[in-house]
């Protein structure tokens, strides 16, 4: 019995022991790479990305330069890569450097989360076209990153089911809707588009292209309007085709729209100029098979268009050396020799001017295009973007929700438009944003 | 002797004690702490400085209790954990008595048939029936005349797999339950010329009583807190939307719009509700399961 006893404590005691011991290595953990840092003088510098083959760009830079150490850390991307960040940042140990999306650039400014880098940012500011800039200083004094990629957005379509339909490529959306009808009259399991309710990104660049300003600053305050006008023609523009039945509502990028593109039943895809990437990996069965075109406009003669997605380099509000990240981001995306391994290794279309220059093969899946770069910086030239909010995040899930439900039973887009705009107004009032009238 | 005999319980409780401090009362008490406060901006909320979080006592209850979005999804959720409890612990418990009785064939083959869906992790199984169900990649889409994926078809389609994923477990904890019983008392009953099917009925089943109960209480606490199923298969349709589970809302509230304050309050809500219905439950049946013991 005593033995017994004497035993079971001796037992409980080692339990205790490893338990405490756990935990005091798990206390340490964190501080070593902080007691570390000071012995050796290199700086060491982490940075979310989901850029194809950064690390081997990021190779050529710590090659270059010994003292500034850094690693590359592949994301998901998209919403979910934001969310990690915001999350991180308010743990305490976010990255030093992430690739931040535009949209999701003011979320990031209004969590403190990015830092100001306007003195290493400055010297290359001319590099960047203006509207591309005012992404990054939100029409602020501050640079809250340097402009990596951008998305001018133009029309994908099937070249040889144009011609097998017998319909010429639509110049207005007029002339869009009118092929439509015409495609799914011919072959009623054949769709020219389809409206995605998944992608408010693609939705908001072509809001763009129509002239809508879903945000703005007016003096202290902020002006939400996602349902003027322009957005509201565009909403049902679309909501219209999908209650004719005459366009698709499959959301992008999922299996059975991977289906459609490789079988050909969808004929054209509005997208960014990004889309060699996506199209050559969802769908390799129609290789050589699509060209480009200006986006339809909504007045003819017009040369109008909207930016889906492009990202930034910001540098972290916690990250204890700014300036290293900052000095990183800048070569990143302004030097001459990292700008072509950021088109060749990346696929990205640069957001410095001089990046374009460096495009000439056109990318595999578009090899029957030989000029594809050419053609679509002229249809991606007219591109008009808007200040983005600082809670993106709630007007996207807004749209998905609402547009979701819209899409599915076929009932008003400009209501499901205007239930976005409601979150998004009562989101910021919540919060204690100032708005203005 | 008397020293020792008052530590040495304190130091067998440490372990349980620490863990429980750590790992579960410090979370809820931190979450209890967020849903009291809130962040508020001032002016464009873009400078330094112009967010601070605030003491705002039951606002977020408040506003939680009075969205009508949280009360939907618990009537959609409700709706389907009527449908997976009832099917998947019936089918569990029809599965568990065929493989324990006497005259079955490749037994050890179909038990381990049966729970191997328990073995794929829930988000492989969801991606593997949402592929299923889409309807231009599915073999099946058009076998029922309905789109698995449609509006009327969604909460069938999202038990299905919950059922499919869940039954190998239920029916495995009642199929052991079952060995354990003694062999005498079905000899007793045979002797006394009681039918297979009345063995089961009225001497298996009653001893089975509290296993079932156990299973019950385990698999409400799990269906409220469906999840993974409609995650995954929100990308794919259109019929599910952010907010569609209790669950999804905090999750929504949280990493989503970035409001982790609400989230926090929700979060407590649907604790509490959780507990009510499991307690509940064992409240209302406790007198049937556990009468003699």
């Amino acid at each position: 019995m005593q033995m017994n006893r004497l035993a079971a404590v001796a037992a409980a005691a080692t339990l205790v022991a490893g338990c405490s011991s756990g935990g005091a290595q798990q206390s340490a953990a964190p501080s070593s790479p902080a007691a570390s840092s000071p012995a050796a003088q290199k700086v060491a510098l982490t940075y979310w990305n989901w850029v194809p083959g950064m690390d081997k760009i990021v190779a050529v830079w710590n090659t270059a330069h010994p003292d500034i150490q850094v690693t590359s850390s592949t994301q998901a991307g998209g919403d979910d890569s934001a969310t990690k960040f915001l999350t991180a940042a308010k743990a305490g140990n976010p990255p030093d450097l992430v690739q931040a999306e535009y949209q999701a650039l003011p979320s990031f400014v209004a969590a403190e989360a990015v830092a100001d880098i306007k003195p290493a940012a400055d010297p290359v500011k001319a590099q960047f076209s203006e509207g591309i800039w005012g992404l990054v200083t939100l029409g602020t004094d501050a640079v809250y990153g340097i402009p990596q990629d951008s998305g001018p957005m133009l029309l994908y379509y099937r070249a040889d089911l144009f011609k097998k339909y017998g319909i010429a490529v639509p110049k207005t959306w007029q002339e869009y809707a009118d092929a439509a009808r015409a495609v799914h009259a011919k072959d009623s399991k054949v769709y020219l588009g389809t409206f995605s309710s998944k992608d408010p990104g693609s939705f908001a660049g072509l809001a763009q292209q129509a002239g809508g300003q879903w945000w703005s600053i007016s003096g202290e305050a902020w002006k939400v309007a996602i349902n003027d006008e322009p957005t509201k023609k565009l909403a049902d523009y679309w909501g219209g085709l999908v209650k004719e039945g005459v366009i698709d509502s499959m959301p992008y990028f999922t299996p059975e729209w991977n289906k459609a593109l490789n079988d050909g039943k969808l004929l054209t895809w509005p997208s960014a100029i990004w889309a060699p990437g996506p199209l050559s990996s969802n769908a390799p069965k129609a290789k050589g098979k699509w060209a480009i075109a200006q986006l339809p406009q909504w007045n003819a003669g017009e040369n109008f268009s909207g930016f889906w997605g492009g990202s930034a380099v910001s540098v972290s509000a916690g990250s204890k050396n700014k300036e290293a990240a900052a000095k990183f981001a800048t070569w990143l995306n302004s030097d001459p020799e990292a700008l072509a391994l950021l088109v060749k290794e990346g696929s990205l279309y640069p957001a410095a001017t001089k990046g374009a220059d460096l495009l000439s093969e056109p990318p595999a899946y578009f090899s029957n295009v030989p000029d594809f770069w050419k053609q679509a910086a002229g249809f991606g030239a007219g591109a008009r973007g808007f200040t983005f909010g600082p809670n993106v995040n709630v007007a996207y899930n807004a749209f998905k929700d609402a547009f979701d439900k819209a899409a599915l039973n076929k009932t008003s887009f400009s209501g499901a438009l205007q239930s976005v705009q409601d979150a998004t107004v009562a989101d910021m009032t919540k919060s204690g944003f100032k708005l203005a009238q | 002797m008397t020293t020792r005999k008052s530590w040495a319980p304190y130091l067998f409780l440490t372990p349980a004690v620490t863990l429980f401090a750590l790992f579960l009362a410090l979370p809820i008490g931190y979450t209890v702490y967020l849903s009291l406060r809130r962040t508020k901006v001032s002016g464009l909320g873009l400078g330094k400085g112009s967010k601070r979080e605030i003491f705002v006592g039951l606002d977020n209850y408040v506003a939680a209790i009075g969205d009508g979005e949280l009360w939907a999804g618990w009537l959609r959720v409700l709706g389907y954990a009527v449908l997976v409890l009832a099917v998947m612990l019936g089918l569990a418990l029809v599965f568990a008595l065929m493989l324990d009785a006497a005259r079955v064939r490749l037994a050890r083959f179909s038990r381990i048939a049966i729970f191997l869906p328990y073995a794929v992790p829930g988000v492989a199984a969801s991606l593997m029936w949402g592929f299923l169900y889409l309807p231009s990649v599915s073999p099946i889409s058009e076998l029922f005349g309905v789109a698995p994926l449609s509006q009327s078809a969604i909460v069938y389609s999202m038990a299905n797999v919950a059922v499919w994923g869940g039954t190998g477990f239920n029916m495995l904890v009642l199929y052991t339950n079952l060995r354990a019983i003694s062999q005498d008392l079905y000899q007793a009953a045979r002797i006394d010329g009681a039918s297979e099917l009345q063995i089961a009925l009225r001497i298996k089943i009653p001893i089975l009583a509290p296993a079932i109960i156990l299973v019950t209480v385990f698999s409400i606490i799990a269906t409220i807190q469906v999840f993974t199923e409609p995650t995954t298969l929100r990308p794919l349709t259109n019929t599910i939307s952010s907010t569609w589970s209790p669950l999804m809302k905090i999750y929504r509230d949280a990493f989503v719009t970035g409001d982790l304050y609400a989230a926090a309050a929700t979060a407590v809500v649907i604790a509490g509700i959780s507990l009510v219905l499991s307690f509940g439950f064992l409240r209302v049946v406790k007198n049937h399961a556990f009468g003699e013991a």
